[in-house]
């Protein structure tokens, strides 16, 4: 049960590509963290300075009372699961999972051979490892395939033999490198399921990576989105699917993506109208607190494919026609043209209109967002 | 030839015509050799002037030629066969297991280590390998001798130890091909630079391993230059010098049966390790086409 506590962490590699950039972290005993992204935004890098894999050019880093800003990777008390399993292909599943604690033993070298007490010592050691590596391979279902080798498991067997190979050391604090994303998307479900489990009945300390949003959200106790070595927000799931802080993150989190159009905003008493072209939507201020008092400024509404619905026509409905109708089972993502643009909308199947068809559509006053159109894209 | 698409008759006749003939021609010193040794005294003069090769064959193979030509090998009957031969052992083994130690441990160095200049030495260690063994023969000389390392196994072991282009070559190209995440993984699991070495990179460069067990032993036993330069004393010898030396006693054409004898028996450890190791020998000589 470890914090970990990273302060201004930076990394610069030669040629001046500054992969992360002033990122400060606090993360809780027990918390399971994830870093979500698109490639290069920084995430694997900045769970590489944690694991000692990679120097901080500036910043600091504490792994519970311990400042391991420079200590060596084999000195700091993390283990790592990777995206690509990294399983020592000349070892069988057992000894891939007692090598960590094998090296770690305090009862090694010749001393610990010649003296009664360092035999005694090591035959408690190897007692201690048998006992561990059982138990993580009776949890992760892996007792069976302890004498194969790496390249006789499959894709999901082998990730549960990396899990198994971090589980076995009791670290203070799990690294994931993305490591579902070499698996089939059944898989993927499975394993996700088995690291949530596995999480609330260890409670340790987990820093996750992934570059899949849904993967973060369904993990996560907290997540940090980060974009060009930045962390763009960070919060609970619900925090960034409700009140995302920018556009960025509000088109990053959410399946599918969040609908957007530049436009112009207007106050208009204790409501904000938002209007391009001839359409306009209108909803409370309380969904734009920082827009100007008076005048217009230019802006970006957000509204979620799941948060439109078909409307009658009438006031503050915006007209569509139907280009394409996407069958989901039980929902159906509908693709319109509106005056904001092409849209995607999510309703219940049963009310899917279609293709050509012509309507109206509504947003839900409650769950609109406005966006400056600045390059960062903060929220209004 | 296209699989499944058997060769015209004719095609085939030709190609196996081709084949055998390269075979003959290869073996034929071999059996040569083989027939002679088995001669006897008059038998081997018979056969520098014949052109029959029926009358090669020995009517009463001379089995006893091997063990009588081992005998006379240096200047006390076996003892010279026997120093010969340990000697010829010892730096076999020891310049093989340096070759291997040195070679993959700078390849892993070469390979893995992010240090300044790493390209550059790469590339003229690379260069070193142009060098032919003649020119650097008499600069090392003067180096062991003012070591006071002549007429000693030194000279012909200890630079083993301190790598050799072409393995460190062959090593680096396949230790670039291991992921990165292993040794990222070993590093975690606690594993010190020598650890990754010891534990990762040599358990898995077992192939290479191989080729530069296989080659290194061919060419150390059969290194004649070497001993030659460096050992003067009989003592010293190793079976490639020893073997000169016979030539010199025995090598006469009416003696010729008793140094086909002792040159086959020379090179029976390579004939025995060809058979048991064929495949690193062909992956030995394709290792230049490794990609990466």
């Amino acid at each position: 049960m470890t914090t970990v506590s990273i302060r201004n962490a930076v990394k610069v590699y030669s040629g001046g590509v500054r992969a992360v950039d002033r990122v400060s972290l606090e993360i809780r005993s027990g918390e399971f963290i994830v870093l979500v992204g698109p490639s290069g935004c920084g995430k694997s890098t900045l769970l590489r300075m944690i694991a000692g894999l990679e120097e901080f050019t500036e910043g600091s880093l504490r792994i519970g009372e311990v400042d391991a800003t420079h200590l060596p990777a084999r000195r700091r008390d993390v283990a790592m699961v990777f995206q690509n399993y990294a399983l020592y292909p000349h070892m069988d599943v057992r000894r891939n999972l007692s090598f960590g604690l094998l090296q770690r033993r305090t009862h090694r070298g010749l001393a610990a051979l010649l003296t009664p007490a360092g035999r005694a010592g090591r035959r408690t050691e190897t007692a201690e490892i048998e006992h561990r590596v059982r138990d993580a391979a009776a949890m992760l279902g892996l007792s069976p395939l302890l004498d194969r080798r790496p390249s006789q498991l499959s894709g999901g067997q082998r990730q549960r033999v990396a899990l198994g190979r971090a589980l076995v050391r009791e670290p203070s604090v799990f690294l994931f490198d993305e490591p579902l994303s070499n698996l089939d998307a059944k898989l993927r479900h499975e394993m996700r399921a088995e690291i949530r489990i596995l999480h609330r009945r260890l409670r340790a300390t987990m820093v996750y990576v992934t570059h899949d949003q849904e993967e973060a959200m369904s993990l996560g106790d907290r997540i940090l989105v980060m974009h060009g070595g930045r962390v763009m927000q960070a919060g609970t799931p619900a925090e960034l699917y409700r009140e995302p802080q920018n556009r960025f993150v509000a088109g990053f989190v959410g399946s599918p993506a969040m609908n957007f159009a530049e436009g112009i905003l207007r106050r208009e008493g204790a409501s904000i109208r938002f209007t391009r072209g001839d359409a306009s939507v209108r909803v409370a201020d309380s969904r734009a607190p920082t827009a100007p008092a008076s005048g217009e400024a230019p802006a970006i509404i957000g509204v979620r494919p799941e948060h439109l619905s078909i409307a009658p026509e009438g006031y503050g409905a915006i007209p569509a026609r139907v280009e394409a109708v996407e069958f989901l089972g039980d929902r159906a993502d509908v693709l319109v043209e509106t005056p904001f643009g092409r849209w995607t909308m999510r309703i219940a199947s049963p009310s899917a209109p279609i293709e050509g068809a012509t309507m109206h559509i509504a947003p839900d006053a409650d769950a609109v967002h406005f966006f400056r159109t600045g390059a960062e894209g903060e929220r209004w | 030839m296209k699989r499944g698409r058997p060769m015209h008759p004719f095609a085939a006749a030709g190609v196996y015509a081709l084949l055998a003939l390269g075979t003959i021609v290869m073996v034929a010193p071999l059996l040569w050799m083989l027939l002679v040794s088995l001669q006897d005294e008059a038998g081997a003069l018979r056969a520098t002037v014949t052109a029959d090769p029926t009358r090669l064959i020995p009517r009463d193979p001379q089995w006893s030629n091997y063990a009588e030509s081992l005998r006379r090998m240096g200047s006390e009957p076996w003892v010279g066969f026997l120093d010969a031969l340990s000697n010829s052992i010892i730096v076999t083994a020891l310049v093989t297991l340096g070759t291997v130690l040195s070679s993959s441990l700078v390849a892993f160095a070469m390979a893995r280590v992010r240090f300044r200049g790493r390209r550059p030495l790469f590339l003229l260690m690379l260069a070193t390998m142009m060098l032919p063994a003649q020119v650097t023969l008499i600069p090392l000389f003067m180096l062991f001798r003012g070591l006071g390392w002549i007429d000693t196994l030194l000279p012909l072991v200890v630079p083993a130890f301190f790598g050799s282009a072409f393995f460190i070559f062959l090593y680096r190209q396949f230790i670039v091909q291991i992921p990165e995440a292993l040794f990222e993984a070993a590093r975690l699991d606690g594993l010190s630079w020598l650890g990754l070495w010891w534990r990762v990179v040599l358990p898995l460069c077992r192939p290479v391993t191989a080729i530069c067990v296989v080659f290194t032993f061919i060419f150390v036993w059969n290194d004649f230059l070497a001993p030659l330069v460096y050992l003067h004393s009989t003592e010293e010898a190793t079976l490639s010098v020893a073997l000169n030396s016979f030539r010199n006693q025995y090598g006469g054409v009416n003696r010729l049966h008793l140094l086909m004898a002792a040159s086959l028996a020379t090179m029976l450890p390579c004939i025995v390790l060809f058979i048991a190791a064929q495949r690193q020998f062909v992956q030995g000589l394709g290792a230049g086409a490794v990609k990466g």
